[in-house]
């Protein structure tokens, strides 16, 4: 048998059916829901008299509308958003799939919450409608973004057609420096590709660096497959990954577990195996960075200038100009010199325990800039309530932050939470395109350390000057 | 889903790269439950001002394009979300056919689910098309999907790839989940040996 990319495999593990032109029918194991994209799919199946395929393997959560404001329990004011939610109240009812209302501890970032309780395992197929599904990919499973109607076709089928995507190789061979954590490599990753430089592809991430990494670090790279254009992104699950998913509430126990562990454990890329492309950082090189732009390959070391639009190619150099206009910003300017009105540290990017600990060690005993506006959203109600167990939460409010229930919250601004004109942002989220975090808002993408240093500072900061 | 045969009209360039889905259909306008009338919103905040008068620079407000049903587009058109109301937008708009040299993976998917046509093409024939489409309304392209090729205003001819599956689909306006629905046999054969293989699923 020809050795098999980790992709290969599972690819094959899901064909229900192949077509003669190699179009298949992709298995899915278990479909993610939230309230935006989900709306439409479910009249879809109401007004075709369909039911939902495979409820046991479908979970639903509202998290872009949701407030993030202490006092949500008495409802969410714009009507709009409002409708949303109680659609998917009525629709996750109606049709019997799993279900973590707006009032349950358990509710949060789709992307937090199926890892959390374990449904997201080793060698599944993950699909919801909404691109950042890639963060599943952490634990070695294929997991990917899909629009409405494919929404609409995994509920009725619990499956998708596809064709198969082309291998990609992401290696990061060596160790990270001090100050250089998961956000920095994905990043980096998409300054070295471009936005579409993964486009027809599934990437596997490999080498020392990621091995290194935790669950949570794993999670921040593959979520960002994405924004370098990728269908997916996929780490070959290990003792690491094991070891987070045991004991999960949705995790298998006993002998499953066993089994599953067996199954697992082939999950890997067989050496030898065929990559279509490889892309090669090492771990030392790779800096704290930011970006200056609106397009998430706008990524420069936190040490460098905003560049002048004349050094780019082709389309990129109307592009830039416009960034460079939209984000109000000087060619030649030093990044650190950029002053910053707001932090926002969250979303499904940069929600998890792990990400509020490196803010903790950043503000602890120290007090934000002041006339910063700064807050931190936890990627989920447990989430939230492990940072207050350990302490977390104390220190980010004395430090000044704002300490938010769990929800999308700014990364898209669809809830209260947004930018208004020309505010300035560094931002743990994942896009900084025109408009994302608010109407002309200008975002910065940072790690969760660098976003707590400039809120101390006032500045986009080198987190190595602090640490 | 409507049929997509022979469609000639107006194109629109905008050589703009990178144009994602926030530009597309801002989030505002995700909060509706319905699939209709996203097409006044189409790329809102390039195209209006913040009082709701429109900026007469956009190629969308300008008398010539106003109509238009095909975009010729910069690269990496339609990254960032997996928003289907993008696609919705832009068929509520009229526009059935769009050009770029790449599109980003689930926009590309999204089209074809919604009668649209997105075509790639190598960077010099979007360039001819796009100098095409910058003549205005007397520029009118044809787009034939069943021979796979667009002709340019001044008679030029561009052939395109398309997958045959998804041209089939579109040619006959077929709905995907009943075409699925038939192979309902291979679904549960595959989920009875499932339970069994991987009974932890």
């Amino acid at each position: 048998m020809s050795p098999k990319t980790l992709y290969d495999k599972i690819w094959d593990a899901h064909v229900a059916h192949e077509a003669e032109d190699g179009t298949c029918l992709l298995y899915i194991d278990r479909h993610l829901v939230h309230e935006v994209t989900s709306p439409q799919a479910f009249e879809g199946l109401r007004m075709s008299g369909r039911k939902v395929h495979a409820p046991d393997k479908t979970i639903a959560v509202p998290d872009h509308n949701v407030p993030t404001t202490l006092d949500r329990a008495k409802g969410i004011e714009n009507a709009e958003s409002r409708i949303q939610v109680e659609a998917l109240d009525k629709n996750a009812k109606e049709f019997g799939v799993h279900y973590y209302p707006v009032s349950d501890v358990r509710q949060g970032i789709v992307h937090i919450v199926g890892p959390e309780q374990g449904w997201t395992l080793p060698g599944m197929t993950v699909v919801c409608g909404d691109s950042h599904t890639a963060t599943h990919g952490a634990f070695g499973a294929l997991a990917h973004g899909i629009g409405t109607s494919e929404v609409e076709h995994v509920l009725a089928t619990q499956t998708l057609i596809q064709k198969k995507s082309k291998n990609m190789k992401v290696e990061i061979p060596g160790k990270l420096t001090p100050g250089v954590p998961a956000k920095d490599i994905t990043l980096a990753v998409i300054g070295e590709t471009g936005t579409a430089g993964g486009t027809g592809y599934v990437i596997e991430y490999c080498g020392e660096a990621i091995r290194d990494l935790s669950m949570e670090g794993r999670m921040t790279v593959c979520n960002m497959a994405i924004e370098g254009g990728a269908r997916a992104g996929l780490i070959a699950p290990d003792e690491t990954t094991f070891a987070y998913v045991k004991g999960r509430p949705h995790a298998p126990k006993g002998a499953q577990w066993e089994a599953a562990l067996t199954w697992w454990k082939t999950l890997y890329t067989d050496e030898g195996a065929h990559f279509d492309k490889v892309v090669t950082l090492r771990g030392e090189d790779i800096q704290p960075v930011v970006t200056w732009g609106t397009s998430p390959e706008d990524v420069l070391p936190i040490t460098g200038t905003v560049p002048f639009p004349e050094d780019f190619k082709g389309g990129k150099v109307e592009a830039a100009k416009r960034s460079i206009e939209y984000m109000g910003l000087t060619p030649g300017q030093k990044l650190t010199d950029i002053e910053i009105d707001t932090v926002f540290i969250g979303s499904c990017t940069n929600g998890r325990i792990e990400d509020l600990r490196a803010v903790a060690d950043v503000v602890k005993g120290k007090k934000i800039k002041d006339g910063m506006r700064a807050m931190i959203v936890p990627g989920s109600g447990l989430v939230r309530a492990q940072a207050e167990e350990e302490g977390l939460a104390e220190i980010f409010k004395e430090a000044g932050f704002e300490w938010r229930l769990a929800g999308c919250s700014m990364c898209l601004a669809m809830n209260p939470d947004q930018l208004s004109e020309g505010e300035r942002c560094a931002a743990t989220s994942n896009r900084n395109f025109e408009g994302r975090q608010g109407y002309k808002g200008r975002t910065h993408l940072v790690s969760p350390a660098m976003a707590a240093a400039a809120a101390l500072t006032g500045k986009l900061t080198d987190i190595r000057e602090l640490i | 889903m409507e049929k997509f045969e022979k469609l000639t009209g107006v194109a629109a360039p905008m050589p703009l790269v990178n144009i994602d889905t926030d530009m597309i259909i801002p989030k505002v306008f995700l909060k509706s439950i319905q699939r209709t009338g996203f097409g006044k919103n189409l790329f809102d905040e390039m195209r209006y001002n913040r009082d709701g008068t429109e900026i007469p620079d956009f190629v969308l407000n300008k008398p010539q394009y106003r109509s238009a049903q095909i975009l010729v587009a910069g690269d990496n058109f339609g990254c960032g979300s997996s928003r289907e109301h993008a696609p919705w937008a832009i068929a509520d708009f009229g526009i059935k056919c769009v050009v770029s040299t790449s599109f980003a993976d689930i926009f590309f998917n999204n089209c074809f689910k919604n009668g649209i046509l997105p075509i790639v093409l190598p960077q010099e024939q979007v360039d001819l098309l796009m100098k095409d489409a910058e003549k205005g309304e007397n520029a009118r392209m044809t787009v034939d999907l069943e021979a796979q090729e667009i002709t340019t205003s001044d008679g030029d001819v561009v052939k395109f790839d398309v997958d045959a599956f998804k041209k089939h689909c579109l040619l006959e306006g077929l709905d995907d989940i009943g075409q699925t629905l038939q192979k309902e046999a291979a679904i549960e054969t595959y989920e009875t040996k499932m339970a069994q293989e991987r009974p932890w699923v």
